[in-house]
């Protein structure tokens, strides 16, 4: 039960801390912890900001807690800890016939942080979110008690999406979805805009569904980009090799305005004009860049933000001048997603909502900081919300005014953390837990 | 992964000490090769969820087993439980209090020895005689560089970690003769709990490398490996200083 003081970081690399780690390798080892000294846990440290930091205090790492530890073959649940990554089941299971119901972008986000933030993939609007597929968990409080919480009990609707502060979730139980196999038919189409981009999104009937935007394409170009839709599938495809590595922090030239550009240019045209279906491992198509370890490194030692929201449907016309001001302000990286979102979330701070959500990373500098502020104002007045595992910029207030089940959840984890014994950097920051 | 063949038994491999992260990096590497397990230690509940785990992960069968280096009454029913076919042995036990509290209770000796030494050898030597009936089968011994030279800072565990190293020496010279094998592998700093935190450390491994390393000196047949390799040419340098300097010395 040793703690190590160390600097650590979010994915974006932009927000920094300095505290204790303690890393357990037995779920009695996590007990002891939490009986001892209550602490937010924290998985793979793939939130952008500072949902995953404790500057100044402490934090549990669970990524040694990563076993399975049942799984019925006829049903297709599953009960693991919670320091698994989500990579690690689908390589697991797809080969069985099973998929982890809701996969982020990345892999090797674990199945404790996908519930804290009751995060959601390519298939939100048919599927919903990872907590809507949640049996049931193990969570230990702070002081050492277990409890077993299971849907509608009101901790496990303020235990989802709830940003860890109801205490460490030792085991869940998860429904798997069932898949075809390990492998995704994927059809690419070029969209030559905006509208088209809303029409195609909405007319889709695949199961999984994601859009690649060139935030830098602008007037006529504005909103073109990708569409790919994907379905399990069986069959054989080669397995991909072993993931690169960034050595180190690239220069500030490396995501500059015309390199962007160019490469936002050759990639539209990667697909073909009439587009194309292609057969890829899953893996390829549920984490593509999962193939480069630690890419935020591309972003430079000052770090990255990303920006995402949501906005309901009739918040359309006001996402299209979110793009729009973004395009103008050239300061777009290639990674800008649009996706379809169903009304599905199961936590009281969960961040789906039906309508369309736009992702758009940008290299940490002044400039973003000001355009990302604006992006949020926009989104309050669409009606939208930010995602708050990726946000690292935010006002209290803003936040607070978009997530209408604030308050009631604040009062379910103060009355089990009175002392903010779990309060993270992003609680505090959003001041999330006041009354 | 070839399906094995039905008339081949798989490999069993025990693991002893199979709470720690480098046996648990071992056993779900084995896992994926479809070995079976015996996963032997103190604490149930743990085995319990790795034995789960490494039959998600293709183990043959996997066994938690309880087993206690300074309860020998805990040996002999691992080793009647064991099936057909060749048995293997992975030794991760070892306690390494820190030598303050050795100087403190010079009773701690015992048990670090008991430990480190002589409670996997007393089974190791159980086990030698299934070995050569059967013509087969590797041992794989976990030493310390600290076994390499005696120091001021953890000294009591170096010494019956050398102990071990001369045991498994002795042993592989026996079971060579039957056609078994016995590596001994000497890890630097490894990313465990126990190294968790410790200030100091450096080049440190994680357990799925030393465990994949362990894998390719089994498969090699190598004698004895320090992983990661440069190790090695560390603790040459550290072996070659004169004793009438290493005394004065604080590495």
């Amino acid at each position: 039960m040793r703690w190590k003081t160390t600097d650590y970081t979010g994915w974006g690399r932009a927000l920094r801390a300095t505290g204790r780690l303690a890393r357990p390798e037995r779920l009695s080892t996590l007990a002891g912890l939490m009986r001892d000294e209550p602490s937010p846990a924290i998985g793979n440290g793939r939130s952008y900001g500072d949902a995953c930091l404790n500057d100044g205090g402490a934090a549990i790492r669970t990524v040694r807690l990563d076993r399975v530890l049942s799984f019925d073959p006829a049903t297709g649940t599953v009960e693991v800890e919670s320091g698994a990554t989500l990579g690690d089941l689908a390589r697991l299971f797809a080969p069985r016939g099973w998929l982890p119901a809701v996969m982020p972008g990345t892999g090797f986000a674990t199945v404790g942080g996908a519930i804290a933030h009751d995060v959601h993939g390519k298939n939100h609007h048919g599927a919903g979110s990872f907590g809507q597929h949640l049996r049931a968990l193990t969570l230990l409080l702070p002081g050492g008690e277990t409890r077993r919480v299971t849907p509608g009990d009101p901790l496990f609707a303020a235990t989802v999406g709830g940003l860890g502060q109801t205490g460490a979730i030792a085991t869940a139980e998860l429904q798997l979805l069932k898949c075809k196999g390990d492998v995704m038919i994927v059809t690419e189409r070029r969209i030559p805009g905006w509208d088209a981009f809303l029409e195609r999104l909405d007319a889709s009937d695949a199961t999984y569904t994601v859009g690649w935007i060139d935030a830098t394409a602008r007037g006529d170009d504005l909103g073109r980009g990708i569409l790919e839709e994907g379905e399990t599938g069986s069959g054989l495809v080669t397995q991909r090799g072993r993931a690169r590595a960034v050595p180190f922090d690239a220069p500030a030239f490396a995501l500059s305005p015309p390199v962007v550009k160019l490469f936002n240019a050759a990639y539209f045209r990667r697909v073909p004009a009439a587009g194309r279906t292609v057969v890829k491992p899953i893996q390829d198509f549920f984490f593509p860049l999962d193939r480069i370890r630690d890419w935020n490194r591309l972003y430079g030692r000052e770090g990255f933000h990303q920006f995402q929201c949501v906005v309901p449907v009739d918040g359309a016309p006001a996402l299209r001048a979110m793009l729009e001001r973004i395009a103008r302000s050239g300061l777009a990286s290639p990674l800008a997603v649009l996706k379809r979102m169903g009304p599905g979330a199961a936590g009281l701070m969960s961040f789906p909502m039906e309508g369309y959500t736009l992702a758009v990373d940008f290299a940490n500098r002044a400039g973003a900081q000001r355009l990302i502020a604006a992006l949020e104002a926009d989104a309050l007045a669409a009606g939208g919300r930010i995602y708050l595992a990726k946000d690292a910029l935010s006002k209290g207030a803003t936040i607070r005014a978009m997530y209408p089940r604030r308050a009631e959840w604040a009062e379910i984890v103060n009355g089990i953390d009175p002392e903010g014994r779990l309060e993270t950097d992003l609680v505090r920051r959003l001041d999330l837990r006041s009354a | 992964m070839p399906p094995a063949r039905p008339e081949t038994p798989p490999e069993t491999w025990i693991l002893l000490g199979a709470t720690s992260s480098m046996a648990r990096a071992l056993a779900r590497a084995l896992a994926g090769r479809g070995a079976a397990l015996v996963l032997a230690g103190r604490d149930m509940a743990d085995l319990e969820a790795t034995a789960a785990d490494c039959l998600m992960r293709g183990a043959a069968s996997a066994e938690a087993v309880r087993f206690d280096a300074r309860d020998p009454s805990t040996f002999q029913p691992i080793l009647d439980g064991l099936g057909e076919g060749v048995v293997n042995a992975a030794v991760f036990v070892g306690s390494m209090p820190p030598q303050s509290a050795i100087d403190a209770d010079p009773a701690l000796i015992d048990g670090t020895v008991t430990d480190s030494f002589t409670g996997p050898a007393r089974f190791l030597q159980m086990l030698a005689p299934l070995i050569e009936a059967r013509g087969a089968g590797c041992v794989v011994g976990l030493g310390s560089v600290a076994g390499d030279r005696g120091r001021i800072g953890n000294y009591v565990y170096g010494a019956a970690k050398a102990g071990f190293h001369t045991y498994l020496s002795g042993l592989r010279n026996r079971l060579t003769r039957a056609g078994g094998h016995v590596v001994t592998v000497k890890p630097g700093f490894t990313d465990t709990a126990m190294t968790w935190g410790i200030e100091g450390m450096f080049l440190v491994a994680s357990p799925d490398a030393v465990a994949a390393n362990i894998l390719k000196a089994v498969e090699k047949r190598r004698d004895v490996i320090y992983t990661p390799g440069f190790w090695r040419l560390i603790m040459l340098i550290i072996r070659a200083i004169p004793e009438r300097m290493f005394k004065k010395m604080s590495v």
